[in-house]
């Protein structure tokens, strides 16, 4: 039985050793992840996981093309490798030719640390962190809020290995902090959310204190109708809608005519201005506390990824460049395809358009509308404007002559993320934010906040 | 449906026996040594969890394979109440010391979790609701021709043939088909004793046709309403489902959606069809009657729930014909087990009397803070590295034994439009204002239809919604709806679940039109 203990890089090799296709891609997981979550001033639920998963991704050659067969598996003992090398070839064989085949990729330099034990985390993650969430709790409840949330931290070893030679490794930490403060009567709510690597730069303490401030701002209530009013969109929502957009952005769709990106009477949008502000959507594997995979990862292909592009690096990529569409996302199929460059997909999403105002100093410029906390539901309602539905949550503050005046009711929304960079009248500084609608996929974001003038609230909410 | 100790089967089932590669895995000696290290270690409850689910996807764009996946996870998990605290941990490593090892790490994060507790002055103590052991219980899900059995070229080729027929068709640019199927099989052992072995097999196939019009640009679809079902792969052969009338009528109902006019936002009657009615039953009612919600255990993420506690027995949620129940035990449901992930065995009650709230959903925990006696067997994890949360049973609206068919409801409306299929979705996080959309919308003229609309969504509250509802179906309207995705709690879990309805008639609803809604 192949234990825990055995190092992964060793799995993949023999993995590799006993393929019998014409090409094998092995990928093996280490994850490990640790929780916590509360309700009311009180833990709720924990945990600390552990686990591996190997895929391995056979490729047949055959006279009407490649074929690829893609199996999983968890736990994997040294007993149990064979039959999943030959289930993987068994599945090429049995799929027929692949559409988006391509030679396995060569020449990506090896990492210097494959062969080394994956990283892990555990519980004492939140050595620091589980007192001083304590002591929130207590402050809470002195001051009469209840703190609702969650803290998790994972750490991803991913080791890819080739019958091309190459041989990766990429470590993922990701932990995101959420914290949520009611008044006793639940009729006021407020959050805020963090992303964090190590739960050494997040403070509960501190983000308590800056839910009583906002909790103290609903203790004035307004009833406002349904309506279009102008919108403070704060990084963590502007954050949730572009994830959304970008998740709408393949090349193919777009040329096929079935996308937002589409142009009228064939073509796509690329090159046209989406945006009267300089605003740039940029993604980086090296991004300053964004660190994501600088390679191609891929479990199973789909409309954004091909099992072929695994270990292909990815490049910094600029999807929207000073207000105007310039890339959508390709594998190597669908870039030869469409006649577009490789831009294989996004590990972060960092929107820029060079402003320098804070989210205060934002709030101080208005003269009359709404600041939101962030969005909650988020479906699509319409894929050819990309029109999407969702509920404000948590805070929505009136803002009268520079000041936040007292709270207002939730709303629905009808918006479309495209139409509002057309809309935007003023950004705000770039900041790393945690996407709260998201979080469960995509963590790392930094945004600016977003003035539109004319935000359409579709109908009133009274949820809280 | 249970039945002793033996397997237990649906009527329509074939006889199945537990994988044998499941059962011959050390089950016991890893639930013994995980269950002894917490007992000697102080639990006062302890339960060990052993999964192996096998998920795989066939995808094909325009009859080409597109991508797949064949995806095996195992591991297993214990969970521990230790110094009135909850404490879960899970691993991989099939071995005695492994198991142990975990159940160590379990009673650490329990130890953990009462710091915590302490410091925040709290005396709060978890404690669970009784249920009678089940000792060496066996249950299997009904369905007769596991999808795992059947080659993955005859699948492949299956999804080409029904992409190809879609395609051939005028008007047709592109289908997007797949094919999700899972096996299922859960050991759970407690320390009071009850020890239950089950399988489960559920598939979704989905085909989408896209239609462009190159000189406009616009674009549309239509997907088959089919819905996803705790079935094999029979599922896709005839029984249950009449796939090649479905797949012969997509390529015209396109057509006539892409010539439709854009509705007059309004009010409108409804006639909201099972496809897809189940999603909104499914928002506003499924989630809403979770009582840990109700409670605020999901305030941070999931949200709460208006149907609050302190209404129970008291709150009109809808009209007097207004029936729902909750089980886990009808047959091909999604969310349909012989016992939870604590060892309840599954039941079926009301959440939803004539119009009145009268019950909610329950694991043991919930069920013993609120003094509810027996837990209604809620808890559900859907991996082994989750711990069990509440999730959803099977919540379904009861048709009228003696009502209308859907025609005889269309007839009874004079300015309206009817609904079908389920498309775009979204509810608040108190379950009150949602909005949905549908694969199709027909006007309803003099109580017959009259083509379709397009650019249509309705937009409600819940209690004004379910108060509206003038007359539900007859049972030959009923359709055991459902999803794969169900999501909730963090870490987030993923659950599938079913949801039975009949057509029903609801009056006064407000239409809103999506392009005016886009602002154009």
């Amino acid at each position: 039985m192949t234990s825990n203990r055995t190092k992964p890089h060793e799995i993949v090799e023999r993995a590799l050793e006993l393929s019998t296709a014409d090409g094998c891609v092995v990928i093996a997981d280490e994850e490990s992840t640790a929780n916590l979550r509360w309700a009311g001033n009180a833990l709720t639920t924990n945990g600390v996981t552990r686990g591996r998963t190997l895929t391995v991704i056979a490729t047949v050659d055959g006279r009407e093309g490649t074929a690829s067969g893609v199996v999983s598996r968890a736990a994997v003992t040294a007993g149990d490798l064979e039959p999943l090398v030959r289930a993987a070839e068994a599945a090429a064989r049995d799929a027929g030719p692949a559409e988006d085949a391509q030679p396995l990729v060569t020449g990506t330099p090896a990492s210097p640390d494959f062969t080394d034990a994956p990283a892990e985390t555990s519980s004492s993650v939140f050595a620091d962190f589980a007192p001083a969430l304590g002591e929130a709790f207590a402050r809470a409840r002195a001051g009469g809020r209840e703190l609702y949330g969650f803290a998790n931290h994972e750490l991803v070893s991913t080791y890819v290995g080739t019958s091309t030679g190459l041989r990766l490794r990429h470590d993922q930490p990701n932990g995101t902090l959420e914290l949520n403060a009611k008044s006793p009567d639940r009729q006021r709510s407020a959050w805020a959310g963090r992303g964090t690597r190590d739960f050494k730069d997040v403070d509960p303490l501190a983000l308590d204190a800056e839910l009583a401030v906002r909790l103290g701002w609903a203790e004035r209530r307004y009833d406002l109708p349904a309506g279009r009013y102008e919108t403070l969109l704060p990084p963590t929502a502007v954050a949730d809608l572009l994830i959304y957009q970008m998740w709408s952005a393949a090349a193919r769709d777009a040329v096929e005519g079935r996308t937002v990106f589409s142009k009228p009477g064939g073509g796509t949008r690329l090159g046209e201005r989406l945006s009267p502000l300089p605003l740039t959507l940029r993604s980086d594997p090296n991004a300053p506390g964004l660190e994501s995979a600088p390679f191609v990862i891929a479990h199973s292909s789909g409309d954004d990824a091909s099992v072929f592009d695994n270990g292909l690096p990815v490049p910094a990529t600029d999807w929207i460049k000073d207000g105007e569409l310039a890339r959508l996302t390709t594998t190597r199929h669908t870039a030869a395809l469409t006649d577009m460059p490789l831009s294989p997909g996004f590990g972060n999403l960092v929107l820029d358009g060079g402003g320098e105002k804070s989210l205060e100093e934002m709030v101080a410029g208005t003269r009359r509308g709404l600041l939101l906390t962030c969005l909650w539901y988020i479906r699509e309602v319409d894929p050819a404007t990309l029109l999407l539905t969702g509920l404000t949550r948590d805070g929505v503050y009136l803002v009268e002559d520079g000041e936040v005046v007292g709270e207002v009711n939730n709303f629905r929304f009808n918006e479309s993320p495209v139409d509002l960079l057309s809309r935007a009248s003023e950004a705000g500084r770039t900041e790393k934010t945690l996407p709260r609608e998201w979080s469960d996929w995509f963590t790392r974001a930094a945004m600016p906040a977003l003035r539109i003038p004319d935000f359409n609230m579709s109908s009133v909410s009274k949820g809280v | 449906m249970i039945r002793g100790t033996g397997p237990d089967l649906g009527r329509n089932s074939v006889p199945h026996s537990i994988d044998a590669a499941f059962t011959a895995l050390p089950l016991r000696a890893l639930a013994d040594a995980a269950l002894a290290r917490a007992r000697a270690l102080g639990a006062e409850h302890a339960d060990f969890r052993l999964e192996r689910i096998r998920s795989a996807s066939w995808r094909l764009r325009d009859a080409k394979p597109s991508g797949g996946s064949d995806t095996t996870d195992l591991g297993y998990a214990v969970r521990v109440v230790h110094g009135g605290a909850w404490g879960f941990a899970s691993g991989v490593d099939l071995t005695m010391d492994g198991a142990a090892r975990v159940a160590s790490q379990a009673v650490a994060m329990a130890k953990l979790s009462a710091q915590v507790i302490k410091a925040a002055g709290s005396d709060e103590r978890v404690e669970l609701a009784e249920e009678p052991v089940h000792a060496d219980k066996t249950w299997i899900s009904s369905y007769e021709v596991d999808p795992f059995s059947v080659p993955d070229a005859e699948k492949a080729a299956l999804l080409a043939d029904w992409s190809s027929r879609l395609l051939s068709a005028d008007g047709v640019a592109h289908v997007d088909a797949s094919l999700l199927a899972v096996h299922e099989n859960k050991f759970y052992a407690d320390t009071a004793g009850t020890v239950t072995t089950q399988q489960r097999v559920r598939v979704h196939p989905q085909l989408t046709a896209v239609a462009v019009d190159g000189q406009t640009g616009g674009f549309d679809s239509m997907r088959t309403i089919a819905p996803p079902v705790g079935r094999g792969w029979e599922y896709l052969t005839g029984t249950g489902w009449d796939w090649d009338a479905e797949l012969e009528r997509i390529p015209e109902l396109l057509a006539e959606k892409m010539r439709a006019p854009s509705v007059e936002a309004g009010r409108y009657d409804l006639v909201v069809d099972p496809s897809n009615l189940w999603l909104t039953i499914h928002e506003s009612i499924g989630h809403a009657t979770e009582l840990d919600r109700a409670l605020g255990y999901e305030a941070a993420y999931a949200g709460t729930s208006f149907a609050t506690f302190d209404q129970l027995g008291e709150l009109r949620y809808g009209s007097s014909i207004m029936n729902v129940t909750g089980d886990r035990t009808a047959e091909h449901g999604l969310a349909t087990i012989g016992y939870d992930d604590e060892g309840v065995e599954a039941q079926s009650w009301d959440l939803v009397r004539e119009g009145t709230l009268v019950g909610y959903q329950l694991d043991r925990r919930i069920a013993k803070l609120t003094g509810l006696g027996r837990s209604n067997g809620c808890a559900f994890a859907d991996s082994p590295g989750h711990v069990p949360v509440q999730r959803m049973a099977n919540v379904s609206l009861q048709p009228d034994p003696g009502g209308l068919s859907t025609e005889d409801l269309i007839g009874g409306v004079e300015r309206g439009i009817y609904v079908v299929g389920d498309r775009s979705w979204s509810i608040d996080m108190q379950r009150y204002n949602f909005q949905f959309t549908g694969q199709r919308f027909y006007r309803i003229e003099n109580g017959r239809l009259a083509g379709q609309l397009r650019d249509v969504a309705y937009q409600a509250t819940t209690t004004e919604f379910w108060g509206s509802m003038e007359k539900v179906g007859g049972p030959q309207t009923y359709v055991l709806g459902g999803a794969f995705n169900c999501g909730k709690a963090q870490p987030g879990q993923v659950a599938s679940v079913s949801h039975g309805c009949p057509s029903a008639l609801f009056r006064d609803v407000n239409i809103l039109n999506t392009t005016q809604e886009a602002g154009r």
